[in-house]
């Protein structure tokens, strides 16, 4: 299978002290980390894709890896995750669907084996395209303290025979979670699921 | 601290590749933005020494912690910039009360020297605007090489009696400049201009 052609990496924390409420002097952070690569099966269908997902496992770890250096180094800081997958114009919205594997592979082997499902989306779109990025708790999807989204994109990516792979790690709750649910502290830790 | 942040996004940029070209080594390009309240939002303030104050508390901050991102001692940061966005209700000089009166002066500390002038932009908008943070070498504001933009957006800011702040450092120019002019090897440094 071809290798993995990087034109670009983004690395971006987000540091959330409050938004509007308390302010207690704990900080939530949220990370991205974003690799922009050439897209081997552009402008033409091709059948067999699935060797791909094993060349970008790699890749995945590396991201995973300097995410969390980003977020200050310690893998058990993180609480949350999610990935996404923004494929250029003259690729298929299947090219994206290759990370799903690899994405969430890295994660846990980065995190050190985490349970809950790493929720996904993508899309295909053009340089500027945004993708909201779900987050849910790293072992128990049902935690609603941790439900999250985060904004990502790049002003010049993907071009058409690109895409944008995404990885994205949260240190904890939203800042000023109070709707109840499942809690961090409640989980039994046995489906991924509570 | 005298800002109200919310939050604090950083972000580093590390460009491989470019027209199938390896750009060797990665140029890379780091910004730290903070979401501020606007103290003087929603009517006319005559004095705006408060933002003047807040504009030298930033220049330290997000100085220090784009450099930090970028891994790089401040004195190997080539080219700088800087920018504000004001939210609905403020005003345009508030912008400017934050970039220009003071936080040069902790921003080239933070970078050993900075003889030539940060160059700026600052706009009005709303959440998730799209800042353009002009760069230009730090010792040579002619070095041509090293004239460049770097875009930046928080999805949820600027509320309207918020500003964004970032600043943005680099560990190079351009990819492959090749328009002639000024080289950075050419410096003579005295001036901050040439």
């Amino acid at each position: 299978m071809p290798e993995i052609v990087i034109r670009k990496i983004l690395i971006m924390v987000e540091e959330i002290f409050h938004e509007g409420g308390p302010v207690t002097g704990h900080s939530l952070k949220r990370g991205v980390a974003l690799a922009v690569i050439e897209n081997p099966f552009a402008g033409h269908y091709v059948e067999e894709i699935q060797g791909f997902m094993e060349d970008l496992k790699p890749l995945g770890l590396q991201m995973a890896t300097d995410l969390i250096q980003a977020l200050g180094g310690d893998p058990s800081a993180v609480e949350g995750y999610g990935k996404g997958a923004i494929v250029g114009a003259d690729g298929e919205i299947e090219h994206g669907a290759l990370w799903h594997v690899p994405g969430g592979y890295a994660m846990r082997e980065a995190l050190g084996g985490t349970k809950a499902i790493v929720p996904s989306t993508k899309k295909v779109g053009g340089p500027g395209a945004r993708l909201d990025v779900p987050v849910t708790h790293i072992n128990a999807s049902y935690v609603r303290s941790h439900f999250d989204a985060v904004e990502v994109g790049l002003a010049d990516a993907p071009k058409a025979d690109e895409m944008v792979l995404v990885l994205v790690m949260t240190t904890g709750p939203r800042i000023h979670a109070r709707v109840g649910g499942l809690k961090a502290s409640e989980i039994k830790g046995e489906d991924g699921l509570r | 601290m005298k800002a109200k942040i919310r939050k604090i996004v950083t972000l580093v940029e590390e460009t491989c590749r470019e027209m199938d070209r390896e750009v060797s080594p990665p140029v890379r390009r780091a910004a730290a933005v903070a979401v501020i309240a606007n103290p003087c939002a929603g009517r006319f303030v005559e004095d705006l020494s408060e933002l003047v104050d807040i504009g030298e508390e930033l220049g330290a901050i997000l100085s220090e912690r784009a450099v930090a991102a970028l891994g790089i001692p401040g004195a190997r940061v080539e080219s700088y910039g800087k920018a504000a966005a004001v939210g609905e209700n403020g005003e345009l000089e508030h912008a400017a009360a934050i970039l220009h009166p003071k936080l040069g002066a902790p921003f080239r500390k933070t970078l050993g020297k900075g003889a030539a002038l940060i160059p700026s932009s600052k706009k009005r908008g709303s959440l998730g605007v799209a800042l353009d943070i002009p760069l230009g070498h730090k010792d040579a504001a002619y070095v041509r090489s090293h004239f460049d933009g770097m875009e930046v957006r928080v999805n949820d800011a600027p509320r309207a009696d918020e500003i964004l702040v970032a600043v943005a450092v680099t560990d190079a120019g351009r990819p492959f400049p090749r328009i002639g002019g000024l080289t950075k090897d050419q410096i003579k440094g005295e001036d901050g201009l040439r």
